[in-house]
């Protein structure tokens, strides 16, 4: 039993975190219709400025500072929200099926440079003994996932009730503005670029939060947490959940990391271990499976965005 | 070094050509992005595949490490391949265009069909790398320091008919010139009575039969597994643009040029760093000239 709960534990943990990388994408895609298909390249920056700065000491290694964990967090988010800027200042001006491949590649290349810069990152081996926040508190395995999810449930909230807040905004409806017309939206003066890239930047933070709570959480970071089929993995949640949703985006994170982790588990119990490519397939191939039928019979995802029509609209 | 570099670039280049193809037209006429168009090079060398395991490879004739029956299990599979990419557009992509969906959703859902695809293949042939021959073949020197497999040279010449086969459907072929008038100007195409249905099918066969070549000449050299095509995603993306959606000499070109910088570059770079450089190039190409080496300027291209 306890077991089981433990599980749940952890299992919640990871659908928050996924969480809050969904509402990144959907504050990008859902409200600002920029499309980022290098998300895990985003969070993959969050993860490993997580890593190279809080990791305790180690020959070797460039980075590896062992600083604080909140002082990780804080540059997690400040490096990615830097990259990100770098990245959007370059191509935020591209067509949007263009920003995908771009983005697609962006997120290729962090993955190399992760593999081969090994100084700094350790390399395939990754990095290990990354500091965990008031792990010496909550000394056992239990104690620690279950205060790490009430840390991530108080974040997530916190980022949740933000991007409301923002998205209710004049400046929530200057992004919703863009990606309906953008033509109309610079003719009553503001700059789509701008708002855009603010979109990009802001979204891509969380990524990159998200990604520094992922590894602060497990405690070690290899590249191959950060592979591609993350970037679909999230794009599914937006689109299951409902993109122009942040309900949608969290409950398309419990959605489809629910339907992964169910398929995964039926896999190891009845797939024999000599088969277990395939049955790694199968999991995949739901989640595509999920994608497609999704944009075929519920275009809208299961919320979907909320009408905005102004009260005056009938009259 | 330099000219053993060039030679590669030529030889990965005219593979590279073949597979952006599909990608190309599939921009200019159906106007998106196809992220699954990677995975059919994959369908079309394992299906060729499964061919060679029936019928053998046949015996290596004159230098080449296969004999006439690859070619005729590659032409069937390719044949597969693009029915394949038809048969995915009439249960996917059609859909979607004729509910009038964004053009995105169209991306989106390429995607969910690219790792369905894909993980099709790791679901009926495993993860395993499988090769076509076991026959081991000897470089030939064809000019001084200048070594290529004797495979190449054949897949180069093949890549040069089929092109050139191409060339002469789209310039003289009725179904040809309507798929050149629907990539100029699709509305128009439709106002003079073409049949854009047909020439969606067309494309979609053509796009997918290349593809399966493509695949199969990757896998010639020297292996075939899950992700041959998935890794020349961005490689397949940066010809077509580089080139200029929508024309077959930018593909060629396009994939040439992206062959030829992957291979010069890799003396420079560490080969780590391999899949990095097509997208490089393409970066550069999006925000020098978004329109491609051959593309004409128009609204809306960046």
């Amino acid at each position: 039993m306890s077991g089981l709960v433990s599980y749940l534990i952890f299992f919640a943990c990871i659908v928050m975190i996924l969480g809050i990388v969904t509402i990144g994408l959907n504050l990008q895609w859902g409200f600002t219709g920029i499309f980022n298909a290098g998300v895990v390249g985003f969070y993959a920056i969050g993860g490993y400025t997580q890593a190279i700065l809080t990791a305790a000491p180690a020959a070797g290694h460039l980075g590896n500072f062992g600083l604080p964990w909140i002082v990780g967090i804080a540059a997690a988010m400040v490096v990615t929200g830097l990259a990100a800027w770098l990245i959007g200042w370059i191509t935020i001006g591209l067509r949007d099926d263009y920003l995908a491949i771009t983005s697609f590649g962006i997120a290729v290349t962090i993955q190399l440079v992760t593999l081969n810069w090994s100084e700094l990152t350790g390399g395939p081996n990754g990095l290990t003994r990354i500091a965990r926040p008031l792990a010496s508190v909550f000394d056992t395995p239990a104690a620690f996932n279950l205060w790490f999810l009430v840390l991530l449930v108080l974040v997530t909230a916190a980022v949740y009730t933000a991007l409301e807040r923002m998205l209710q905004s004049p400046w929530g409806r200057v992004l919703r503005a863009i990606r309906e017309d953008e033509l109309a939206a610079v003719s009553l003066g503001k700059s789509a670029r701008n708002f855009r890239l603010q979109a990009f930047v802001i979204g891509s933070m969380l990524m990159g939060l998200a990604g520094a709570l992922y590894v602060s959480f497990i405690g070690f970071v290899s590249p191959f947490d950060f592979l591609p089929i993350f970037t679909f993995q999230v794009w599914a949640m937006l689109i299951v959940g409902g993109s122009g949703n942040n309900r949608g985006a969290l409950l398309g994170a419990l959605v489809v990391w629910s339907i992964w982790t169910a398929s995964g588990v039926a896999v190891t119990k009845f797939v024999p271990p000599s088969f277990a490519a395939q049955g790694a397939a199968v999991q995949v191939i739901l989640i595509g499976l999920a994608l497609i039928l999704v944009l075929i019979y519920r275009p809208r995802g299961l919320l979907g965005e909320r009408a905005m029509v102004s009260r005056h609209a009938d009259s | 070094m330099i000219w053993q570099a060039l030679a590669d670039g030529i030889l990965t280049g005219a593979v590279i050509a073949l597979g952006a193809i599909g990608v190309s037209f599939t921009l200019q006429i159906m106007r998106f992005a196809n992220f699954s168009h990677a995975e059919l090079l994959t369908w079309g060398a394992y299906v060729t595949m499964v061919f060679v395991a029936f019928a053998g490879p046949g015996s290596p004739t004159s230098g080449l490490s296969f004999g006439w029956q690859m070619m005729a299990a590659l032409s069937l599979a390719a044949f597969l391949t693009g029915l394949t990419a038809w048969a995915l557009d009439r249960v996917l992509f059609r859909r979607l265009r004729h509910r009038g969906a964004q053009h995105m959703t169209l991306v989106f859902a390429s995607f969910g069909a690219a790792l369905v695809l894909r993980h099709l293949i790791v679901l009926i042939w495993g993860h395993d790398s499988r090769f076509y021959t076991r026959e081991l073949q000897m470089t030939i020197e064809v000019f001084p320091g200048v070594r290529v497999l004797p495979d190449q040279v054949f897949i180069l010449l093949v890549a040069l008919v089929v092109l050139t086969a191409l060339h002469l459907f789209l310039r003289f072929s009725r179904t040809g010139i309507a798929m050149r008038a629907t990539a100029e100007n699709p509305a128009l195409a439709q106002c003079c009575g073409m049949e854009v249905d047909k020439v969606i099918r067309a494309t979609w066969i053509i796009g997918g039969a290349l593809a399966a070549a493509a695949g199969v000449f990757t896998g010639l050299t020297p292996q075939v597994n899950p992700d041959v095509g998935h890794q020349l995603l961005l490689p397949l993306f940066a010809a077509a643009i580089l080139g200029g959606i929508g024309s077959l000499a930018g593909a060629v070109v396009g994939g040439l040029l992206v062959g030829i910088a992957e291979n010069v570059l890799l003396l420079v770079v560490s080969p780590g760093y391999k899949q990095a450089m097509s997208f490089m190039l393409l970066l550069v190409v999006l925000l020098v000239r978004p329109q491609g080496i051959f593309g004409e300027r128009k609204e809306g291209d960046r």
